[in-house]
């Protein structure tokens, strides 16, 4: 795994030190809020609806079992004993008290992690599919490369008071895990001619006007990928809306431009910029890419596995949902399930979050990921050690097999936690998941994405939600607006709303009717709901949600 | 024609524990909604907003949130407003929990 640098250890040292002072200076009185706003928001700290908040990243969602142990430290020692993993593979902890954050920060920096970059109008921290390093359909590693950028972009003189936040996401795989079309840039490793190179899509993103990013570049090589990111970044930088927050993002830039536009500006702009690049960066990446070799992964018999797949029903269905192909023989990837029916999407208690350190460092090569759909991964388990962690797993609630299923949902903390919602988000989450887990119709079901936010904002990704559910503030009571057929992958698509919304007490069957049409009009069960949906269009769902909704009405 | 003003009391959050306070009529502050002072004049309410406005030792983004008269003091009128009042629902923490 990488190791920070010594030069990386001094600088988050003095910036949190430098931060403490700033703390100190604000409780003294020596700051007032409107000077010191933007401090704490350049070191995480955001101030929500019941207390602080603080947001740490876990650059490309890859931690190991030190790190996790440190979390779960801090979560027991200065919040209420629990974390939240977040989209953005960020944990946020969510009752801190601004006179203890500076020691949370330096509690962090013995495990080289921090918060920096995690808000403002920075390139925040980078994105990369959580099965990194270990997907059998992998075309490289897309890890080495994010820490690259993530190195280009800490700190960057140019690019600390961009026109609005900055997100990149990189895929190395065939199939998209990392949602790289709906990030400001996103990276796809492809090959071309035995050669590894990116291609670079550009103004993607949600929120208030959903874009799905376009092409920029199909083939930008590793030798120029950082001068073309600062092509990008710069051409925006200069371009981009700075009189209008909500036009302000490089989505909007491109849309007003037009892409072709935009793409020989970046040209344009790279042939200044190349020369400027000497191929330290390149020196360095090699550097970075051995620091990111696969572990031993050791050979043996699967002979335990099978046996337990043959005659345990509750394993089998464990590993039926909740296991990803390896590229090793004889491994697979573990997904840990951070959505048990009825809590809260994506948050883990400090006991968990040390059980699943303990399992990594037992199982796992001491490796572990936080992925953008809300869970923890553990890249490299050996299938004969499945059986033991499958045991260790359920005895801490932790073996929930519901991975791609309807109670996977990702939802944002809303109005139970953010400052900007306009209604819930984890309460709609915690009961639709128990719904369907009384129905018993989850396996049924089988993959169905549910995205929900609690405001225009889209932190919950509803827009690529197969069903996506935004929460919204209609003349003071929570009211849920519904898309269908969004899709966060290579193939991805902006949901369509269904129509008007529905109010809080209304919305699960709302929910409900939806699952049941899909039911009734998809052709086998193999066609999932996104392609039932694909297939016949919204009006079968329109009826099913709206004529129905009326029929009760009337009777 | 200008708006009617409806009740409002003056809230923020705590600098330090960063949790919602709200003004009382002594000039202090309070973590319970129904202790706090429930302001029925717009002149009035602009003049304690102003007040808390030069307490930022005590209070972070002070602002006249609505509220009606309860039998035990202010009431929310907004879900929102509600739910600074109480903490979250997903967990019995915050307010609820602290104030018993
Ligand atoms: C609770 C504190 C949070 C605040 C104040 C906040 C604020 C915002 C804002 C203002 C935007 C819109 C930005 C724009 O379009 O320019 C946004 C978008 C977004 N946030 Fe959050 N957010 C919070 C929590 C989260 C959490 C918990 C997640 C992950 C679960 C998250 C992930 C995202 C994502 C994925 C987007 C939309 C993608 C895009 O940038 O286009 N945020 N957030
Ligand atoms: S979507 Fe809105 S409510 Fe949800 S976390 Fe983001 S800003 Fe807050």
């Amino acid at each position: 795994m990488y190791d920070y640098t010594d030069f990386d250890a001094a600088f988050v040292a003095t910036r949190n030190r430098q931060f403490r002072q700033q703390v100190e200076r604000r409780i003294a009185g020596a700051l007032t809020e409107d000077e010191f706003k933007p401090l704490r928001l350049m070191n995480g700290l955001y101030l929500q609806l019941h207390a602080y908040m603080l947001r740490v990243a876990i650059p490309y969602g890859t931690l190991g079992s030190r790190q996790m142990r440190k979390l779960a430290e801090i979560a027991d020692r200065w919040d209420k004993g629990y974390g939240h993993f977040t989209t953005r593979q960020n944990i946020q902890y969510n009752w801190p008290k601004l006179s203890d954050v500076p020691d949370m920060l330096d509690a962090l920096a013995e495990v080289n992690m921090h918060a920096i970059q995690t808000s403002g109008n920075t390139i925040r921290n980078v994105t990369a599919d959580h099965f990194a390093g270990a997907a059998a359909d992998e075309v490289a590693d897309p890890r080495p490369v994010a820490e690259l950028i993530r190195q280009w972009s800490t700190d960057h003189p140019e690019f600390q008071f961009l026109p609005r936040k900055f997100k990149i996401a990189v895929s190395g795989a065939t199939q998209d895990r990392a949602v790289t079309r709906a990030h400001d840039i996103g990276l796809q490793i492809v090959e071309r001619d035995r050669e590894i190179g990116y291609a670079v899509i550009v103004g993607g993103g949600l929120g208030r006007t959903p874009m799905i990013g376009k092409v920029i570049n199909d083939f930008v090589s590793q030798a120029d990928l950082l001068p073309y990111l600062e092509a990008v970044v710069s051409v925006w930088n200069l371009l981009g809306r700075r009189d209008n927050k909500y036009k302000s993002r490089i989505k909007i830039t491109v849309h007003e431009h037009g892409i072709d536009d935009i793409r020989a500006r970046v040209g344009e702009r790279f042939k200044v910029i190349r020369p400027t690049f000497s191929g330290i960066d390149l020196a360095l990446f090699d550097e970075i890419k051995a620091a990111f070799a696969p572990p031993a992964f050791r050979e043996g018999s699967t002979a335990i596995y099978e046996t337990a797949y043959k005659t345990d029903p509750i394993f089998r269905a464990w590993a039926d949902t909740n296991l990803a192909p390896h590229r090793a023989p004889g491994y697979a990837i573990v997904q840990i399930s951070l959505k048990a029916h009825g809590a809260t999407p994506g948050d883990a208690t400090a006991g968990q979050m040390r059980v699943m350190a303990d399992l990594a460092e037992r199982f796992g090569h001491d490796e572990l990921r936080i992925s953008h759909e809300q869970n923890v991964i553990l890249p490299h388990v050996h299938k004969s050690d499945l059986p033991e962690l499958h045991a260790e797993l359920k005895k801490h609630g932790l073996a929930t097999a519901n991975i791609g299923l309807i109670s996977d949902i990702i939802a944002c903390p809303g109005m139970d936690y953010c400052a900007l919602a306009t209604a819930r988000s984890i309460p709609v989450a915690q009961q639709i998941a128990t719904r369907f887990d009384e129905l018993k119709l989850e396996h049924e079901i089988g993959d169905l994405k549910i995205k929900i936010s609690g405001c225009i904002n889209a932190c919950g990704h509803h827009h690529v939600g197969h069903i996506g559910i935004l929460g919204l503030d209609r003349a003071g009571v929570e009211n849920y607006q519904i898309t269908l057929g969004g899709d966060h992958t290579q193939d991805a698509a902006i949901g369509e709303r269904t129509g008007p919304g529905f109010a809080y007490d209304e919305i699960i069957p709302a929910i409900e009717r939806i699952v049941y049409a899909y039911l009734d009009l998809r052709e086998s069960p193999e066609e999932s709901f996104l392609a039932t949906y694909r297939r016949i269009g919204m009006a079968p769902f329109k009826a099913a949600l709206y004529e129905k909704a009326e029929a009760y009405a009337a009777e | 024609m200008p708006r009617e003003f409806t009740p409002k009391v003056v809230t923020g959050n705590a600098l330090i524990e960063g949790d919602v306070i709200y003004q009382t009529a002594d000039d202090g502050w309070t973590r319970n909604l129904s202790e706090a002072e429930l302001l029925t004049d717009e002149a009035e309410a602009r003049l304690r907003l102003l007040m808390a406005e030069g307490q930022p030792d005590q209070v972070v983004g002070p602002y006249l949130a609505d509220a009606r008269p309860g039998a035990s003091g202010p009431e929310p009128t907004h879900f929102r407003e509600a739910f600074r009042r109480t903490g979250p629902s997903n967990y019995f923490h915050g307010k609820q929990a602290e104030l018993g």
